[in-house]
């Protein structure tokens, strides 16, 4: 195969070279957002054959150039990967067609500056999941942080400003300050970055040592939201709602998880830790993330933020059950990479939606709004009943096997959390449905109770299909976990 | 070949007749036609000479071919290729930037002047680097300086702290280069030699002489004056801010670049650093300093407003980084060193070209008259963008190589602490460049100020052709580390 | 210990010379004695490489055929070197307090200081309007 045809070559090419086209047809918008679909289509193609053909037992790699001697940039395909990259490439497309409609809507300003800053955030999300090694992984790690800076600082008020500001100082100073250091302890030691199944750390780190190095990643990886370093999270939220839905519900988040997964698997190796106990802090630490952040989700009023801290919420789910350290919960954090994605983007572009129809922004103002707007509320709580993990939905599937995992660790703390986090979801989900389906407005009437609700049908119509999708992921959960299957040996 | 059996010295030769030839030429393009000319001459030379080392030899060169220890000799291994490299490369792209910000910043009728001073700095610059001999150094050392006092007074026209702070650069300036010369009495006395190889094989048998040990203490010191060493420092951050633009681009990137690699000369092959009493003095005096210029000036350049002085601060943190791989005495160290000479040069060369894009356009460099301005300038702001990065050490840029192998020389060590505390200073970094992000990217414009256009592409393009190469650098470092690694095998492998 | 003072004199001459020309280089508050002291200090370093080269008995290096004593010249052909380049400095140094006399008014140090400080005020008020 050459290399210009190598897929994984593609797989950063198309949106880079989609974010130049962007950049050119900046001047006509329909040309430049019909550009942005079309690059999203190709990845999303380009990603899907990738998947196929890892899942039929392939693992392409490419070298791209080696930056220092031992140290090259290099892409490789593995299951974990594969998911990821499908999972962020296909909802890209959704929400491309989102994006659309909510920056039309809302009259945004700079759309060019944002629509190509998305295609650079895409290519470096891309970037991680195929990564190599954990050189090329932090490169891209880095990438996706500074590009999404002026997403999240698109208002360009006080408040975007302080937000952005928050958001770019957590992720890169957790990033520099301590996976940085990490990942050359680790060179030190291992004498290589490389992913290898079954970890490259065996023999190289004494075992007393091994949880201070494990710490060092975990809340290096700030992307994971692991507290205390969670702020740049609810920080993020003055961004564009498709910033929050795609970037911070599924890029950038499920990239801070994803590297966790990584450096358990490829860099400890499952065994590794299980052997020396080396992540029991761990599932402590992600428990009492998981609980807290579920029960400051309760006190928020505001939509997005509620949101927000159920995601750090969730991504906790998914460290506590690498913390695990057992084939299942690698397999569980990873199908809830995937369900919790389709589940949260549901939820932030149905607050989206809601925001470019009657710019509401508290929930205890959306009274009664799910009559005005039934689309949106029933993609809002078919969301939601994924996230909370109700069968036959996306989340029901990936919660079972975390809490077959859990029950298999024998660890009761984490069974307790996972049933418990369950209730909390419910009691954190649930009202905003309740609310706007049953709910009484107060005071004076708004304009949406006389008169129907505009929006744009592109804010409506992604929702639903991801909604449609949560289901979809449980129906053919299968075919996932085979994929996956190779990640538990 | 005669021209390359004569590359050693036509590299420093043809500056320095250029630079009387220079006074007498009229008007204000002639003199800039010049001196772009020249530069672009001795990078031509300084790649043949890299090319010609960077596998591990050396070139010598007898001066009228006296052969030393009574003549002078030029000698060219991979460490001075390489800063013969960075001086007449980062010469060659700020001339064709010049010629705008200095018909904008020095008065009509002395461009033939200025442009002198500023080959004759370059010659000193070149000849520091290339020669062989001790006194030599010395004697380029003065002409780059005394040069260098008049660049920066021509800053005078603009603001009138540019003389004091060219005073008090002179005065320091003097004092450092006078103690250097005694360190150089000092070896000589003992020696009878200046020749540094001779000097470097005449040493070791002495190494209990107090004399020895105290033309050490007198280089270091010297040395330390000239590269702004904390707490030597003191003239370096007004000298950069009021200098002129071209001036602060060349210097900022090239000056202390150049005094580094003589410390680096003198610690390594002319003293060696097995020498008993070197050990400490790196481990207990050049380290804690270096670690304090790191934080120190990292944090002053966070509480600076002009930003000219804001990097110049920077520049003082980043002269802490160099002696902090110095001073660790590691394979890892020196490279890092060796690597953040080269590295530096580029990034301080494209943030000061981007900030005298803005000097041109508005007149002014605080954060405050930056604000908004980014809309209006994108390019410029683009590059000080990708400057700045590199300054904090992201990957992908050429300041995560270098900090790489700093916190590898670190962690080998296992000195944990000392590792963190680069990463705080990393951080910091991230600070100070961030208020200058937010000030031009998030803050509205004044409303008194017109709005501007961005940089003319002649001025445009050298800017990018040093953030390009911050990003060329950082993603194929074959070709720094592979010399690096030279300079390091060089320098380590002789004596232990 | 007095033959350490008698027979090293012109050692003891030169840390003399050289810590009284830092002295005055540092502490006086005149841009012009500044200079002076800087003159003193490198004179100093000048008297020290023609003193190490000096031989007893020996006369100038001009080879007569005899055999003879004769003083190392190349020291005194270094600083022949260094006095061109000190003359330079104090030249370049003075023409520079003429152009700080010219614009700020003054050549102490403490005026000086304070003009800056003053400009340094002006900017930051104009840029804050």
């Amino acid at each position: 195969m050459s290399l210009l045809g190598h897929p994984l070559l593609l797989i950063l090419a198309i949106p880079l070279a989609g974010g130049v086209l962007v950049a050119c047809t900046g001047r006509w918008p329909n040309l430049r957002e019909a550009v942005t679909l079309v690059a999203s289509v190709l990845l999303f193609l380009v990603a899907y054959r990738l998947m196929e053909e890892i899942g039929s037992g392939g693992r392409p790699g490419l070298v791209l150039i080696e930056v220092l001697p031992g140290l090259p940039i290099a892409l490789e395909g593995e299951p974990l990967g594969a998911l990821f990259g499908c999972i962020a490439s296909g909802l890209w497309i959704v929400n491309s067609l989102y994006s659309i409609g909510y920056m039309r809507g809302n009259n945004e300003h700079k759309q060019t500056r944002f629509y190509i800053c998305f295609t650079i955030a895409i290519a470096s999300a891309m970037g991680i999941a195929f990564a190599g090694n954990m050189f090329t992984l932090f490169l891209f790690y880095e990438m996706l942080s500074l590009s999404t800076y002026p997403l999240v600082a698109h208002k360009e008020n006080e408040e975007a400003k302080i937000g952005a500001r928050v958001y770019i100082g957590l992720l890169l100073g957790t990033s520099i300050g301590f996976q940085l250091v990490a990942i050359i302890w680790t060179w030190v030691a291992a004498g290589t970055l490389d992913f290898e199944p079954g970890g490259i750390l065996r023999d190289a780190v004494p075992p007393a040592i091994l949880p201070i190095l494990l710490a060092l990643y975990m809340f290096g990886i700030g992307k994971a939201a692991l507290m205390p370093f969670h702020r740049w999270l609810p920080s993020a939220m003055v961004a564009p709602t498709p910033v929050s839905a795609l970037l911070h519900a599924v890029a950038v988040v499920k990239a801070g998880v994803f590297t966790v997964l990584k450096v358990v698997i490829y860099i400890f190796g499952i065994d590794l830790l299980a052997e020396t106990g080396a992540s029991n802090w761990l599932v402590w630490v992600a428990s009492f993330t998981l609980v807290t952040a579920s029960l400051v989700a309760m006190t928020k009023d505001n939509l997005k933020a509620r949101l927000a801290y159920s995601t750090v919420s969730q991504l906790a789910y998914i460290v506590l059950a690498a913390a695990l350290a057992s084939g299942l919960g690698v397999l569980g954090g990873a199908l809830h990479i995937a369900s919790h994605a389709v589940g949260k983007i549901t939820l932030f572009m149905c607050a989206g939606a809601i925001y470019v129809a009657t710019h509401k922004t508290e929930i205890s103002d959306m009274k009664g709004l799910g009559r005005a707007m039934p689309f949106t509320f029933g993609a809002f709580c078919i969301g939601s009943l994924s996230i909370i993990g109700l069968p036959p939905l996306a989340g029901g599937l990936s919660k079972w096997y975390l809490s077959l995992a859990a029950a298999e660790s024998g660890l009761v703390i984490a069974v307790l959390v996972y049933m418990a986090s369950a209730l909390l979801n419910v009691a954190y989900l649930m009202p905003v449905v309740v609310l706007g389906f049953f709910g009484r407005p107060d005071g004076a009437p708004a304009d949406w109770q006389h008169e129907p609700v505009r929006l744009p049908w592109l804010c409506v119509l992604p929702p639903c299909i991801t909604a449609v999708l949560c289901l979809y992921l449980f129906v053919d959960g299968d075919s996932v976990i085979a994929l996956l299957l190779p990640l538990m040996e | 070949m005669a021209f390359l059996d004569h590359v050693a010295i036509l590299q420093v030769a043809v500056p320095l007749l250029a630079a009387p030839l220079c006074v007498m030429l009229p008007g204000r393009h002639l003199p800039w036609a010049l001196t772009l000319a020249v530069s672009w001459f001795t990078l031509v030379c300084s790649i043949v000479l890299l090319a010609e080392v960077s596998a591990g030899g050396s070139i010598a060169y007898h001066l009228g071919n006296w052969p030393p220890p009574i003549g002078i000799e030029y000698r060219v291994d991979a460490i001075n290729a390489l800063v013969l490299l960075v001086v007449s490369g980062i010469s060659a792209v700020a001339l064709p930037y010049a010629r705008r910000s200095v018909e904008h910043e020095i008065e009509p009728d002395r461009h033939g002047l200025f442009y002198t001073a500023y080959l004759l700095c370059l010659t000193g610059l070149l000849g520091v680097t290339i020669t062989g001999d001790a006194f030599n150094i010395f004697v380029f050392l003065e002409i780059s300086s005394l040069s260098t006092y008049v660049l920066v007074a021509a800053g005078a026209r603009l603001d009138r702290r540019a003389l004091s702070a060219a005073y008090t650069y002179l005065v320091l300036g003097t004092v450092g280069a006078t103690f250097f010369v005694l360190g150089v009495g000092l070896l000589y006395m003992v020696t009878g030699t200046l020749n540094i190889a001779d000097l470097a094989e005449r040493l070791p048998p002495l190494a209990e002489s107090r004399v020895v040990q105290a033309a050490f203490a007198f280089v270091v010191a010297g040395m330390g004056l000239k590269l702004a060493m904390f707490p030597l420092h003191t003239w370096l951050p007004n000298a950069y801010a009021y200098a002129p633009s071209l001036v602060t681009v060349f210097l900022a990137a090239t000056a202390t670049k150049v005094s580094v690699y003589v410390l680096l000369r003198f610690v390594y092959t002319v003293f060696g650093h097995e020498f008993a009493f070197i050990e400490p003095v790196l481990a207990w005096l050049v380290l804690p300093l270096a670690v304090i210029a790191m934080l120190a000036g990292s944090v002053v350049a966070i509480h600076q407003d002009n930003l000219k002085r804001m990097f110049a601060w920077s520049s003082i943190a980043q002269i802490g980084y160099m002696m902090l791989g110095l001073a660790l005495a590691s394979a890892s160290g020196l490279t890092a060193t060796v690597l953040h000479l080269f590295n530096h040069a580029l990034m301080k060369g494209a943030l000061f070209m981007a900030l005298g894009g803005v000097m041109l356009r508005i007149g002014a460099v605080s954060l405050a008259s930056v604000r908004g301005l980014a809309s209006e300038m994108p390019w410029t702001f683009a590059a000080l963008v990708i400057g700045g990065l590199s300054l904090i050490g992201v990957p992908g840029t050429v300041g995560f190589v270098s900090k790489w192998y700093l916190i590898l020389a670190a962690i080998e060590k296992g000195w944990w602490l000392l590792a963190l505390l680069i990463v705080a200073a990393s951080l910091l970094a991230v600070i100070y460049v961030w208020k200058l992000v937010e000030a031009a990217y998030l803050q509205p414009a004044p409303q008194d100020r017109e709005r501007v256009r961005d940089m003319p592409p002649d001025m445009l393009i050298p800017l990018w052709v040093l953030a390009l190469a911050n990003i060329w650098f950082g993603i194929d470092a074959g070709l720094t580390t592979s010399v690096a690694g030279t300079v390091v095998n060089a320098f380590l492998g002789g004596g232990s | 210990m007095p033959e350490a003072i008698t027979e090293h004199y012109n050692y003891w001459l030169v840390i003399f010379l050289l810590m009284a020309g830092l002295f005055v280089t540092i502490t006086s508050g005149n841009l012009v004695k500044k200079i002076v002291g800087l003159n003193v200090f490198q004179t100093a370093v000048f008297l020290f490489y023609i003193s190490l080269a000096k031989l007893e008995g020996g006369t100038a290096p001009i080879l007569t055929g005899e055999p003879e004593r004769f003083s190392n010249p190349l020291p005194h052909v270094l600083i022949l070197t260094a006095i061109v380049v000190g003359v330079a400095t104090t030249a370049l140094g003075l023409a520079l307090v003429v152009r700080i006399r010219e614009t700020y008014g003054s050549i102490e140090e403490a005026g000086l200081q304070e003009a800056d400080r003053q400009d340094e005020l002006r900017a930051a008020a104009e840029q804050g309007r």
